[in-house]
């Protein structure tokens, strides 16, 4: 018998999810309200809110300022780009990125986005489905996120109307219906009351489903990671070289996804050459078999020569290995794309160089209609062609979020310009 | 063999070790910071868990303002011969002795002034990432912080100008002269830091469980009597028991009444406490509503 205690899958114990809407949607009330109800604000928090409240000539604690962070944006009374919140309850870990609604939103909702399992859109029951509205559902659904909760907050101000509510999911609904978005939750809620946020309250006893806390905590988030391919890039290559470990070498990584067992046929990318898993490694000592997203190390039956960059995946379901490839890009550098200059793209454990070859169009994020451009801007969403230098190893994004997402460097300035996810469409 | 589910101290910890090789394979130089707290002592178990069989491929560093507890520097030690890994430690002594370090009085709290000896030692050794135990949870500067934090030459942090952190796809490209600072328990709390403490039976400086002590009550806290802090007038020095929620400048790091004597009890009395870490402890993070943002920029960690 093992001592080390075999995973299951039974249950993900983190999840991490963005609020998209404005404040005026009451977007920082309601994370207010998650955090409040579920004991995660402090006193001193508290006492240092309430200060900052009556500085501004304002009475009571206004839990919004729960979310302000630094200095310069109280000044100027915005928030700049994401900020991350923790709570648990005892069935779960949250991390919430927190993103604010100016104009970088597109640039701060896609980069929350890209690590969540799950959306919040807030829709002001009064206001019903907006132009923003459909733009976070759009995001939601470029960026992949699992599962979306639409909630339909300031039910009070309606007087808990449950027409009012099931319009807007009908309109929400037919939008929806157009883009890729799998599991649609509604909740009618008052943030400000707390109805149907941690308790159901008194005035929605017409709403059966279950509360945004309880959704929260029970939601099955096992199969947001793809379960069926197993890829393991490899991150860093161990040779001791001690007397006892002469000719140890592992390959350390974490499997992205999919699932490996000792024994099982695996192929090296892009070499395409094969081998047999002969350990998986942890800390702890041999385990038998390893998933995603778990850190191991593995040794392989063969002497190949695999270094940083290369993937290991099992024999027979190999991914693409291309030179010529069709993105989605979100532009979020100032400095506008040149389509004359090369670029550095990350994807996986690889850095290679890179031209973006064509534009094909723009996504209008308001209206979804394609426009014709010469270059991308900030904020813009666009479907790209992209050759790079050398050979990657990517999916499809859609079928697997962790190996077909790269991010596009400014070899001049080093900053990420660009975050991209490679599309069907070949070339 | 028995089944658990995938917990969140296993997500946190698989992103932490992803992190670090992350950090060792793109980086050309890079260190880790370790004090003896609670959060070092974590990064250097996440460290084993990302490189044995192997060696840590980065020293350790201690910037050390002596103004220490002992029995801090004692398990330092302790900590870093059972690893058998290398530990540099740089004094704020050396730096105000060159003059690099100029305080109002020997007394002074010296957290702030860490920074100087820090990007001291950051030139001479020509480290490119400084990997630290900050958590994001922490202060409210630091939940806009990225994992890959970037320092300009004067060792300044540019909130406003941080690059987008997307997926789990890091970009640790530098310009020279740029320092990186890492931060791999970004999304950890503080209950998340003493959990994982438990589950690992990792040991942690003696200060840290409940102990008589002889302290001040000054301002809204608990001073800790010592060579650096004695009784003003009107003041009166007692015996109180207590323990160190964080463990940092003697002259200013104030200790919790608490009776919490077992890792376990520390647990149940985190996951209760209604006072953020730093509210409780840290009399210099009182100063402003904005103290940390400001040393951040100034180049504290």
């Amino acid at each position: 018998m093992s001592a080390i205690e075999k995973i299951s899958l039974d249950q993900i114990g983190l999840l991490r999810f963005i609020t998209a809407g404005s404040v005026d949607d009451g977007k920082s009330t309601l994370i207010g309200r998650l955090l409040h109800d579920s004991k995660s604000i402090f006193e001193d928090q508290l006492t240092s809110i309430t200060h900052t409240t009556r500085k501004r000539g304002a009475e009571g604690v206004d839990l919004s300022l729960l979310t302000d962070g630094l200095q310069a944006e109280r000044e100027q009374g915005i928030t700049i780009d994401v900020a991350y919140r923790y709570f648990a309850t005892p069935k779960r870990k949250f991390i919430i990125a927190d993103t604010p609604g100016h104009e970088q939103y597109t640039r701060n909702m896609v980069t929350g986005a890209s690590t969540a399992n799950l959306a919040i859109i807030l829709i002001d029951a009064r206001k019903g489905v907006l132009t923003q509205s459909r733009r976070h559902a759009y995001l939601a659904s470029l960026v992949g996120i699992p599962h979306l909760v639409v909630a339909v907050n300031k039910m009070d101000l309606v007087d808990y109307s449950q027409p009012v509510f099931e319009k807007i999911c009908k309109d929400f609904a037919a939008f929806a219906e157009n883009l890729s978005l799998r599991n649609v939750t509604y909740i009618p809620m008052s943030a400000l009351n707390g109805d149907m946020v941690v308790e159901p309250g008194d005035h929605l006893d017409w709403y059966q489903g279950s509360t945004l806390m309880d959704f929260l905590e029970n939601i099955s988030i096992e199969d947001d990671i793809n379960r069926e391919d197993f890829r393991f890039p490899v991150q860093w290559v161990c040779r001791p070289q001690t007397k006892e470990l002469h000719d140890f070498r592992g390959y350390m990584g974490r499997i992205e996804s999919g699932s490996v067992h000792v024994g099982d046929s695996v192929t090296l990318l892009p070499s395409g050459l094969n081998s047999r898993i002969k350990e998986i490694l942890v800390y702890e000592g041999p385990i038998d078999e390893a998933f995603a997203p778990q850190s191991v190390t593995l040794t392989i039956e063969d002497h190949l020569d695999i270094s940083r960059g290369d993937m290991l995946v099992k024999a027979g379901d190999s991914p693409q290995v291309i030179k010529f490839f069709g993105a989605m890009l979100c532009w979020l550098s100032e400095q506008p794309l040149d389509p004359n200059r090369k670029y550095l793209i990350k994807q996986s454990t690889r850095i290679v160089k890179a031209v973006i070859s064509r534009i094909d169009y723009r996504v209008d994020v308001n209206t979804l209609n394609h426009e014709t451009v010469n270059t991308l801007k900030m904020n813009d969403i666009a479907h790209v062609g992209l050759k790079v230098q050398l050979p990657i190893v990517c999916d499809e994004y859609e079928r697997n979020r962790a190996t077909g997402c790269f991010i596009i460097i400014d070899e001049s300035s080093n900053n990420t310009v660009a975050a991209g996810m490679i599309s069907a469409n070949k070339e | 063999m028995n089944n658990h589910s995938f917990t969140h101290l296993d997500a946190l910890e698989s992103e932490s070790i992803h992190i670090m090789r992350e950090v060792a394979a793109e980086c050309a130089n890079p260190v880790l910071l370790f004090s003896g707290g609670k959060d070092s002592i974590v990064l250097l178990r996440l460290a084993e868990k990302a490189f044995r069989p192997g060696r840590f491929p980065f020293p350790l560093m201690h910037i050390d303002t002596e103004h220490n507890f002992p029995e801090v520097i004692e398990f330092r030690d302790q900590r870093v011969k059972e690893l058998g890994e290398r530990l540099i430690v740089r004094s704020m002594e050396d730096s105000i002795k060159k003059g690099r370090v100029v305080l109002r009085s020997e007394n002074q709290s010296r957290n702030a002034f860490q920074s100087v000896t820090l990007l001291d030692a950051i030139a001479e050794f020509k480290f490119d990432a400084c990997i630290g135990g900050a958590r994001r949870d922490e202060e409210k500067a630091r939940a806009k912080e990225r994992i890959f934090s970037f320092r300009d030459e004067f060792g300044q942090w540019d909130p406003k100008n941080q690059r987008p952190e997307l997926w789990d796809i890091y970009n640790t490209r530098a310009h020279p002269g740029e320092n990186i600072r890492v931060f791999p328990i970004s999304n950890w709390t503080e209950l998340d830091v003493w959990e994982y403490i438990a589950r690992e039976k990792l040991e942690v400086p003696k200060i840290y469980f409940a102990h008589t002590r002889e302290v001040i009550r000054r301002a809204a806290g608990l001073l800790p009597v010592s060579h650096l802090v004695q009784p003003q007038a009107g003041e009166k020095a007692e015996h109180v028991t207590v323990r160190f929620r964080t463990v940092g400048d003697m002259s200013c790091t104030c200790p919790v009444e608490s009776n919490a004597v077992s890792i376990d009890e520390i647990i149940a009395e985190t996951a209760m406490t209604r006072i953020t870490e730093r509210g409780a402890t840290r009399m210099d993070d009182q100063t402003s509503e904005a103290s940390m943002e400001l040393r951040k920029k100034e180049g504290y960690f």
